[in-house]
């Protein structure tokens, strides 16, 4: 059957073609927001590759070394996300496609979702592609949602927080992985083209050779702005093509009742404990009953 | 797939007030009950008390959405949300929905939004949940707020969902204002569990076919682990937990957190940052991206109270913090703030718990 991403029945095999979206994010809390349209200004902050995403380029790079093909890491942002991309190849992967345009700014994780499912469109017509990897999250947007988005937009089987894949089966196109869900794990079997999201901690990174090192810094990263991409209706990314609007960003307020303090001045720890233990009781006399008939 | 047309608003969209004619229609606050393994998860009910809210502000009706396989379990999760306050409940059964799946659950849920057309649709944050809501969510082109730790509506009649953003260092509130369903998850625990009352009347049932044959579903179960240990909800369930921040210093001081936790009889968590220094392992995590909490009694020692980490812990019954700066985030929404070194603090307490206590201590079952 025909996809978004197979366009050619049956696609052409050379081993695996793989494309891992990674995201540059900063990396720290020294977030600065813009006062007039409440969107992140990145500007001078450290960045890093979201480290969700480290887990996913791995267990590409891994299934490529077993079964052969190529892993092509995916990144929609700003010019300066190039580096990561660098750090990519650095790590062993072979190709990097940045996409980057002032129309994308701005764009929540729907918008994110159809400029990435877009440039991958572009890239199958290349080559047709096997496995998207996403992480499971970033650590700026904490969301979750982009990769079932872009699963959503190109009609791929979806396969969230992996935290194994047991078999790959490439003349039946089959691969069967382990999903974390709630207070288990499945073992599901599905089909390629998929997507997987990469749970945390299910592999370690390798260390990047000397010569991939080298390649990296030599290598072309392929910059492709919204029309390269295949983007034909720009309305449909940035701030424009984002259902969800940002209305207000906020510190939160202390609780209106202070803390009491407890005062240590001058006390032994044991004397303060004893202190702490009767201000709690006081506020909760019945945890102490309840605290004691459990003992 | 059906989606509606978009004619964005010239300028920025969403800055338009008018929600465009074909979604004027849209009425009523859905909950999905998220029914795994023949179980209801809670948040599915926390979410019922909150939607219940929301409806009542809009003065329109709370309904819940039930999709599992034909079979006792869903036929007790149906009976149980008229007790939670749904007024009609939306129902797709099907022996393909046995195990969640996102394919058909995907369809499952967009075919019923489609046809009755709610104005907000609530999810929990779950893996379940967070896997199903993401599909749904751009399948039907809407916009999605994750991990909500407040949600209102404004004079506007919109939803109105706040969340920690950047790794929390502020709050923002997020609108969907010209497209619909209005969507949003929540994690566990956030919301308090509101009291059912068993003897409510049900409401309206509404049958909904799934319309898709197995022979369609390219992803199979094979097989489901159920995990060893159950920490997981110990954590989230516990009367009492104590945890410790980077004001601990390293690994090892760590002790001193469980052996407080031991002697109450309680859980121990940490902060992000003492996940990322590994010290403690991901599943102790407290916070926007770890477990929310709501013990009555909550122990925090040397942690600065970050935002992401106050959104995870503002639903205890008492906040005790310990923590050598005076100037803390922490004491701005604990109830009592210790200004000490928590290394010398936390034996201390342990000694003083055991003694008023009365030696071991076992762990609580839930009140």
């Amino acid at each position: 059957m025909a996809s978004y991403l197979h366009p050619v029945d049956p696609p052409a095999v050379d081993g695996l073609n793989i494309v891992v979206c990674i995201k540059q994010v900063p990396d720290s809390a020294q977030i600065r927001v813009h006062p007039v349209t409440n969107t992140i200004m990145r500007q001078g902050v450290p960045t890093i590759i979201n480290p969700y995403d480290l887990f996913a380029l791995e267990e590409a790079m891994r299934l490529r070394d077993q079964y052969g093909g190529r892993v092509t890491v995916l990144c929609m942002g700003p010019p300066m996300a190039e580096d990561s991309l660098r750090r990519a190849l650095g790590l062993g992967c072979d190709k990097a496609v940045l996409i980057t345009d002032r129309r994308f700014a701005g764009s929540d994780t729907l918008a994110t979702s159809f400029a990435l499912a877009t440039a991958l469109t572009t890239l199958a017509r290349e080559q047709p592609i096997d496995i998207v990897f996403t992480g499971k999250q970033t650590i700026d947007g904490d969301t979750a949602q982009v990769g079932p988005g872009i699963a959503a937009r190109l009609e791929l089987n979806q396969l969230t927080y992996v935290s194994a894949i047991d078999s790959l089966d490439q003349d039946k196109g089959e691969i069967v992985a382990r999903r974390r869900a709630e207070g288990g794990v499945q073992v599901l079997k599905s089909k390629l083209p998929c997507l997987i999201t990469m749970l945390e901690g299910s592999n370690v990174l390798r260390r990047g050779s000397i010569q991939d090192m080298l390649r990296a810094a030599r290598a072309d990263v392929t910059i492709w702005s919204a029309e390269d991409a295949g983007v034909e209706d720009p309305m449909k990314c940035g701030l424009r093509g984002s259902p969800t609007v940002v209305k207000k960003v906020f510190a939160p307020s202390p609780r209106e009742e202070p803390a009491e303090m407890v005062a240590t001045e001058g006390k032994t720890a044991h004397q303060a404990a004893d202190a702490i233990l009767d201000l709690i009781f006081a506020s909760q006399p019945k945890l102490e009953a309840d605290l004691v008939k459990g003992a | 797939m059906a989606q509606p047309p978009q004619r964005p608003a010239g300028g920025r969209a969403g800055m338009k007030k008018e929600l465009p004619e074909h979604f004027k229609a849209y009425k009523n606050v859905w909950v999905f009950v998220e029914l795994e393994r023949g179980r209801v998860h809670p948040v599915s009910w926390e979410l019922m008390g909150e939607g219940r809210k929301l409806a009542d502000k809009l003065g329109v009706e709370l309904c819940a959405v039930v999709i599992g396989p034909k079979a006792p379990e869903t036929k007790a999760a149906i009976a149980e949300t008229w007790a939670y306050g749904a007024d009609t409940c939306y129902i797709c059964e099907d022996v393909a929905l046995t195990d969640y799946r996102n394919a058909p659950y995907t369809k499952a849920l967009t075919d019923l939004v489609n046809t009755h057309k709610p104005e907000i649709l609530l999810l929990g944050a779950t893996t379940l949940g967070r896997d199903l809501a993401g599909s749904v969510a751009t399948t039907l082109k809407t916009g999605l707020t994750a991990d909500s730790t407040e949600l209102d509506v404004d004079d506007e009649k919109s939803l109105a969902a706040t969340r920690p953003t950047f790794g929390g260092t502020l709050l923002c509130t997020i609108h969907t204002l010209n497209f619909r369903p209005q969507m949003a998850t929540v994690r566990p625990r956030v919301m308090a569990m509101p009291d059912p009352d068993p003897t409510r009347k049900g409401g309206r049932m509404v049958w909904h076919s799934l319309d898709m044959a197995e022979a369609d579903i390219v992803t199979k179960v094979l097989e489901y682990v159920a995990d060893a240990t159950t920490s997981d909800a110990n954590l989230a369930y516990a009367d009492v937990v104590v945890a410790g921040g980077m004001g601990l210093q390293n690994a090892a001081n760590f002790r001193l957190v469980k052996d407080l936790a031991a002697a109450i009889g309680g859980e121990y968590g940490c902060s992000r940052p003492v996940v990322q220094k590994g010290w403690m392992p991901a599943d102790r995590q407290i916070g926007q991206t770890g477990k929310t909490i709501r013990p009555r009694l909550y122990i925090a020692a040397g942690i600065s109270g970050a935002i992401q980490h106050r959104v995870g812990v503002e639903g205890a019954d008492l906040i005790v913090a310990i923590n050598t700066d005076p100037d803390a985030k922490i004491f701005e929404f604990a109830h009592l703030g210790v200004v000490a070194d928590a290394l010398q603090v936390l034996p201390a307490l342990t000694e003083a718990f055991k003694r008023r206590l009365g030696g071991d201590v076992k762990v609580l079952e839930d009140a």
